[in-house]
Formats: structure tokens, sequence, C-alpha cells
């Protein structure tokens, strides 16, 4: 007997139908399983012939080959198991539907026959909705994210029995539905807001500037001055995610296997504070199993690199061409696969060694060199990437006690909004959504400046020592700082403010 | 120079003969080439020579070396000044451990009106100020400026100077084919061209540790007074100060904020007796120079800023920055300005030249 089920594959962020195919011929007694698959999917032989056996089921004595079609595309993990299982018992006819490929099939088995959670279930709903199946089973536990998906009929199980008795027609399953209007629009909280930081008038100025036109940032200020406090609250001013941006981070995080358990959507910007250490795997994606890295689990919200300074060379360099293009290509021996990765970039450090360069009330025990050297170490290439420049001093004590009211996230990110907006009308057509993105070409045409916007420009470069790529900088952040305003010409004002956005580049820093 | 030359060369070398030593052995021989000459019963009678310095006057390899060094002295066209030379700086002269040798690249004079300025390497921006002011008051007066070339005081003060076009003198702990601290080699430069640099030490001499508080006592010794600006309780700048109570030199300090470390050392000393500064003629007035009477005004004090051609948001802000460095946070919320309008004006400012950005977002008035 033959039979066929339906199951689904994962490369990148993207579910691809794989067949099932069960051949059980008389012969010799043999359990074969073809089709690339990897040790996961060979040792899924073991895992299927006990949940069938202690499921109180027929495992034929005869010899079983499965194919997972396409044959060539590599294999990966337990999530066919389920599949397996059951193309055995539709062939062996212990199972009989039908309408079995309107069915798809999802689920690790443990040897007594329960369905486990696997990764990666929102792009394998989204997958079997576009092949148009229209039923999911899969594990219990991954019913809230398969549920995120419109149009199809998520059937969870918690074992083999309840499949069955649903395709036998003897126990039908409950179709699983949630509320996903009402998810989206009431998990968009953030638990960190901007009123909880006292002062810092300035920072919060220019993390809002940033956040309007998506600009990478970086953060120089001494060791509790605040830095990793205030970029923990960035994602809450930043614009809030559309449906199809959610969708997409879930999908990612789903893929990573980092989604919290019952979350059916990733509503809330990510942010990601990966440590110094991390390997260049860890940070950009890959392996021999491949898996989305931080920059793409940062996707569409905050990669904050804390003490950049600290990070090897190496994993700064890898982490460029993925900034640059906001995706992670791998390349695989038969295939390559990319994730998405755009996300803002904010960089945290110390202005030097001691930390203690810009603190009044500390001495710095640096030589002018050290300072020099220990945030040359940043340039070249990714501090080639950031837009703007913000020196964190600590509040006093005095602020800190203070009990004035601190705007909140929500009333900044309404600003946010209707900066970007203007942007996104701006740029229709022309493949970019924010001033970050301007390229050079684009630059002349939409930065423009009157005669006395370049005479400043010009005077800014001459008396502050500003090194030359700070020049297209200072105009998208101008941009934007008009963009806040609602001006279409970028004013004196406005670029003045930008200018004051380089700190990086001037003469006290770089010598 | 030459022959004769090598013999005080020689004399500086001796492991054991120090400044003291040396001045004794001059005194009883008068002259190094006598002491080269001498015998070993002769030096054996002199009660201050141990018998290990006995043998290192007698020992061939030393005497040897003395070419080399002459000849690294010429290849840095170093100048050698001998404390028997007349050009030998009279105030230095006269303290008891005068070095018998001075290296120098510049010009000394024999007689000067001298005073230096010392201070903390990890000085804080009104420290900085003041050493500059002060340097350059004191130079546009006519005064020559002595220091050490270290980071911070020393250095800024020596830049006072030489802004005001004014001589300027910087001591050194190592030999002069060493600049040190590096970062200061066209400093060096500058002193050179308009005033000196002047060691004790032999090139090839390295900036070690012990070298810096004999180096002060030369600071202090070729000056008629020390005007110290920001010392913690542990500075090598009160060591200066020491000496020059022992040399009978004026000591100056400058007050600081109370709750500054910087501070400590400066504000003790002025408890302890020395002349507060607050203004330039407090120094000019112990060291008998005199301003032209017209010339009235506290030079250190900072000026009104010139409001001429500033609208009314400047003036607020320069106004604040009259009192003291500030934060853009703080000018900001002083000033009801907001932020983002702070931040326009300040560069507009900055580079009319009115106010400087100091690392850290903080400006200052610009003079
Ligand atoms: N502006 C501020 N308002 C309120 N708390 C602050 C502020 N700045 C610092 N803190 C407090 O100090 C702690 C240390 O700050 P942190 O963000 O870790 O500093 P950094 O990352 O610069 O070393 C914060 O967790 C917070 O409790
Ligand atoms: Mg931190
Ligand atoms: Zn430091």
């Amino acid at each position: 007997m033959l039979s066929k089920i339906k199951s689904c594959g994962l490369v990148g962020i993207d579910g691809y139908i794989v067949e099932v195919e069960t051949d059980i011929s008389s012969g010799i007694p043999a359990f074969e399983i073809v089709g690339l698959g990897d040790t996961a999917v060979r040792e899924s032989k073991e895992r299927v012939r006990a949940a069938i056996k202690n499921t109180g089921l027929e495992f034929p004595v005869r010899r079983i080959t499965i194919n997972l079609a396409p044959a060539n595309q590599r294999k990966e993990g337990s999530a066919f198991d389920l599949s397996i299982a059951l193309g055995i018992l539709t062939a062996t006819e212990q199972v009989n539907n039908p309408a079995l490929d309107k069915y798809l099939f999802i689920g690790e088995l443990s040897l007594d026959g329960e369905v486990k959670p696997v990764n990666g279930i929102l792009p394998m709903a989204i997958c079997a909705l576009n092949a148009g199946i229209e039923n999911i089973v899969l594990p219990i536990a991954n019913a809230d994210e398969a549920a995120v998906v419109r149009g199809l009929n998520v059937l969870p199980i918690r074992n083999i029995s309840e499949i069955i008795n649903h395709l036998n027609g003897e126990k039908p399953i409950d179709r699983y539905y949630i509320d996903i209007e009402g998810i989206f629009s009431s998990n968009i909280n953030h638990e960190l807001d901007f009123a909880d930081v006292k002062g810092q008038a300035n920072v919060k100025r220019a993390l809002e500037v940033a956040a309007s036109g998506a600009h990478n940032c970086i953060m120089v200020g001494s060791p509790g001055s605040g830095k990793t406090m205030v970029a923990k609250r960035l994602p809450s001013i930043l614009p809030s995610m559309t449906f199809e941006e959610a969708l997409e981070v879930t999908k990612i995080h789903s893929i990573a296997g980092i989604l919290p358990q019952k979350t059916s959507l990733i509503t809330n910007r990510p942010f990601r504070s990966p440590h110094h250490t991390i390997s260049d795997i860890s940070l950009i994606g890959g392996g021999k199993y491949p898996r989305p890295g931080e920059i793409s689990l940062a996707h569409y919200g905050v990669l904050f690199l804390d003490e950049v300074p600290e990070f090897s060379k190496d994993a700064l360099e890898v982490l460029r061409q993925p900034l640059e293009d906001g995706v992670v290509t791998i390349s695989r021996v038969n295939a390559s696969l990319s994730y998405p990765a755009k996300a803002m970039l904010v960089l945290a450090a110390n202005p030097c060694k001691c930390g203690n360069f810009l603190d009044n009330t500390k001495q710095c025990t640096c030589t002018p060199k050290q300072v020099q050297q220990y945030l040359g170490k940043l340039s070249g290439p990714l501090l080639d990437r950031i837009d703007i420049h913000i020196e964190v001093a600590s509040v006093k004590y005095k602020e800190l006690e203070s009990d004035k009211e601190e705007e909140k996230s929500a009333l900044i990110r309404e600003r946010v909004n209707k900066a970007r907006k203007i942007q996104l009308d701006r740029y229709k057509g022309l493949k970019i959504f924010s001033n970050s993105q301007l390229q050079p070409a684009m630059i002349n045409k939409f930065c423009r400046l009157d005669d006395k916007g370049k005479e400043l420009l010009r005077s800014a470069f001459d008396r502050l020592g500003l090194s030359a790529r700070a020049h297209n900088r200072i105009l998208k952040v101008a941009r934007t700082i008009a963009d806040m305003e609602e001006s279409g010409e970028i004013k004196l004002a406005h670029l003045a403010e930008a200018i004051q956005y380089r700190s990086l580049d001037r003469r006290f820093w770089n010598g | 120079m030459g022959q004769h030359l090598i013999h005080w060369v020689w004399l500086n070398s001796v492991p054991g003969i120090g400044a003291r030593r040396a001045s004794q052995l001059l005194e009883y021989f008068e002259c190094p080439e006598n002491i080269w000459n001498a015998r070993k019963e002769e030096l054996s009678r002199l009660p201050f020579l141990t018998r290990k310095t006995i043998e290192n006057l007698m020992d061939k390899k030393i005497r040897d070396e003395s070419e080399k060094h002459l000849e690294r002295i010429y290849n840095h066209k170093i100048k050698v000044i001998t404390i028997k030379d007349d050009l030998y700086p009279c105030y230095l002269k006269s303290i008891y451990d005068a070095p018998p040798l001075l290296f120098v690249k510049g010009q000394v004079e024999k007689d000067e009106k001298t005073i230096a300025i010392v201070g903390s390497r990890r000085a804080t921006s009104y420290g900085l100020d003041m050493a500059e002011r002060i340097g350059y008051e004191l130079s546009k007066l006519g005064v020559t400026v002595v220091s050490g070339m270290a980071r911070g005081i020393d250095s800024r003060a020596h830049s006072g100077s030489l802004k005001a076009g004014g001589r300027t003198l910087a001591v050194l702990g190592c030999g002069l084919d060493t600049v040190y601290p590096p970062e200061n080699k066209p400093l060096m430069q500058r002193i050179e061209e308009s005033g000196a640099v002047i060691s004790e030490y032999l090139p090839g001499v390295k900036p070690v540790a012990q070298n810096f508080p004999a180096r002060n006592r030369i600071i202090s010794g070729i000056s008629l007074g020390v005007v110290i600006i920001e010392a913690n309780e542990k500075s090598g700048s009160l060591i200066t100060a020491d000496f020059a109570l022992e040399q009978g030199r004026e000591v100056f300090a400058v007050p600081g904020n109370i709750t500054s470390s910087n501070s400590k050392g400066t504000n003790k000393l002025i408890r302890e007796g020395a002349k507060i500064v607050t203004d330039i003629d407090d120094i000019l007035e112990e060291i008998k120079v005199h301003r032209s009477s017209n010339n009235k005004e506290h030079r250190l004090v900072v000026k009104k800023p010139q409001f001429d051609g500033l609208d009314s948001d400047e003036r607020i802000i320069a106004e604040q920055l009259s009192i003291e460095p500030t934060h853009i946070d703080l000018l900001a919320e002083k000033s009801k300005i907001n932020i983002q309008e702070m931040n326009a004006i300040l560069i507009m400012m900055e580079l009319r030249g009115i106010v400087e950005q100091l690392p850290g977002k903080i400006f200052k008035l610009k003079e």
C-alpha cells in the first residue's frame, strides 16, 4: 500500500510543503527513511515505532519505505514524526479518511504517543494556507501561534489517538480560535517607559530624532549614566509594528525557538542585547543547522551592542554586510538561505578605558592617547553606519529624586509616527522607507540646502574639525529634524541641531 | 667644550655622585679635571665619599663611556651649561644641591624673573583654564614661566605663555633625547624655540619615577616662586611646594572648589600659609614686578561677556556660561529654551566663536 501525507519543512524563515510518501510492501521487515533527512529525522523511526505501539495500534512487520519529497531538499528536526506515523497508519488502513490531502501534520512524537511542540509553526502555517490546505494538525502547545493565520483550521492535539479518532470520524477535534485583533491591539504595551528616565533632555531628544528617521546611533557615557536604561526603552518610542511586521518577527522568533509559550504573536518591537563574548554565528546566524542570529532576532526592532569596544573586531566586521543589506545570506552546500535583518543599531560605549572621562565627579586615569585609542577602535566600517552620536552624562542625585513628571513613551511615539508617515509618503515607489536609508544620489534631491545652509555646513567643517564622513549623515539627520517639524525645507536650525549629533567626529575625540 | 667638557660629563655620570657630592668635590678640587686626575689616596681622605663611590670614580669603564655620552650630546644638538659657566641661572645656582650640569635645548638666561606653575596631570577644565591664564598674564608682563611639561596643568601653563609670546622653561625628568609625555612633541619644539627645555640628565636617561622629585627641586630652584594649581593630597606638586619653601621661594596656591579632590592639596597649602592667588597682582607683588598703573583690571576674573551682537536667547546663555561651564540640559532648563533650539543656538554660537564645546556636551564661554 502507498500513502501520501503532507507536512512542512523550513528554509530560512519560510516553510515549504513536504510530501511524506509511505510504501509498505512484503519482504524482509525493514524501516527506511529517504529524502535527505538529518539525524533527528532518521531517529524519527524509533519514536514513530514506539509511539504507534504504545498507543495500542499495529506497527507493520513488513518492509516500510518513507520518502520525504522533494528529496533534494535537506530536512531537519523532529517535526515530521507525526506525519510519518500517520503515513504508516494510513498505508495500513488503520486510518481512513478520503480528504487527507486537505490536512497538514506537524509535531514531534514521544515514545508514549504524546505530540510535542516544535519550532517554526508560524511560517509553516502560512505555508499551509498558501498551498491551499484547509486543516493544520499540530501540538496543542503550538496552537496559539498557528491560530494567527486567518483562513486555516487549527486542530490542536495532545496525542496520536486524538487525531486518529478525528480522522476516522469517531471524535472530531474542535477548531482552535483566537481573537487576533484583540491580541494585536491589547498586546502593544511596553513595560519599560521613557517616563522612568529622569532628566536627560538632550539624550531623549537625540533618541527621538533617531527613532523618527530610523537612524543608527551610539551613546557614549560613563558607567551608570543610564545608557542601557534608555536603550531598552527605545522600542517603546519606535512606530508600532504593523500586523505584517509582527508576523515576520514572530516567524523568525518561532524558527529560533524563542517564542514564549502561549504566545501567538510578537507585537512589540524586539530588543536584543547580545553580550560582547557572543560568537559570530550567534550574532549573524548560520551554523550546521542554520538558525537566525541576534541581528535577525532584532529584525524590525533594536540591536543593542552594549560596551561595543569590547566586541571583537571580527564580530563587528561580520555585522557590516547584513546591516547594509537588511538581510543575512547564508550559503549552504546545495542552497543558500536568508534571514531578514532590518534592525536599528544602537551602540553604547564608555568614553575611555577607566570610564570616567565624561564624569565630572570622578578622575579619569587614562592618558589622552588612551582616550583616543579606546573609541578609535570603533572607527571605520561600523562607525560609518552610525548617524547620531549621543554623549550621556550622569544625572545628578537631585534629579533622580525629583518627582517632576517626565514625558511618557506613548506621547513621544505619536510624534515619531507622524515624522515616519511623512517619510513613507515622500519615498513612495523608491523602495526606501526612512531618511536613514537615503542613498547619496537621493540626498542631493531630498536634502537640499539654501545658500545660508551651505555656508553653515561649510563653516562647521572648518571650525569644528569634523571628518568628511559626517557630511551626508548630517544632511540625513537634518532631513529628519525638518520632518519632525513638518517642514518641507531644511532650515538653519534643523541643520545646526544635526551638527550637534556628530560629537565623535570632533577634534577632542579623535585627536 | 671638547676636552674640558668630557670631565664634566664624566663627573655627572659616576654612580653615587649626585648634585650635592659633585658640588663638594668641586669645592675641594676646583674643576672636574682635577677630580679625574686625583689619586685614590687623595679621594680616600674625603669624609663624604664612600668606598664604593671612590671605586666608581676610578673605574675605567665609566671613564671610557664619557666619550659616548659626549657624542650623544652633540648628535642631539644639546647644549651643556656647567655650574661654573657665567650663563648658569643665578637662582638655581643658589640652592644647596644645584645640578653641576644643565643640558639645554634653547636659550637660558642668567638672570630673569621666573615663576613656576605646576599642578595636577589630571586637572579639571577650571584648573587648565587657570594655568593657561596665569601663564599668559605672567608672560605678557615679561615674567618667564617655568614648568615640567607634564600633562594637564604644566602643559597648559607653557602654552599660555607661548600664546602671549613669552619665554617659558620646561624642566624634564629625563634626557633631552626623550619627549615625555610623547604627545607633547610639538609643544616641546615650541618651548625650545621661545625659551628652553632643561634637564640635569644625560641623553639616554628614561623618565623613571625617581627622577621626578629631583626634577621638581630644579623647577622651584630656578624660580622666584611657585604657583600651584589643582593638586590632590598626594600630588607631586606638593613636593615642589616643599622644595620651594626649603629653598626660600614663595609658594602660591590657586584656590579650588572644596568638593573636588583636585583642590584638596591646594586648599591645604592655603590653610598652611601659602599665598592665595585670586588675581595676577597677588603674584606680582611678591616678586616685585609692577605693571603700568593704568592697567589695573583683574585679569584672572572672567570678564563679563560682550553682549554686543547677541540676541536675547544668546545673551541669556552667555550670562549663564559666564558663571561656569554648563551642561546643555542645565542650560536649557535655566534659560527655558527647549532642548532642540538650544542645540541649534549653541552650534551657531560655537561657530561664531562665542562659546566652546567640551567633551560631554558641556559648553563654556570662549575668551
Ligand atoms: N536618568 C535616569 N533616571 C532614572 N534612573 C537612572 C537614570 N540614569 C541612571 N539611572 C539608574 O542607574 C542605573 C544604571 O544605569 P545603566 O543604564 O545601567 O547605566 P550604563 O548602561 O550607562 O552603565 C539604572 O538602572 C537606573 O536605575
Ligand atoms: Mg550599561
Ligand atoms: Zn579614563
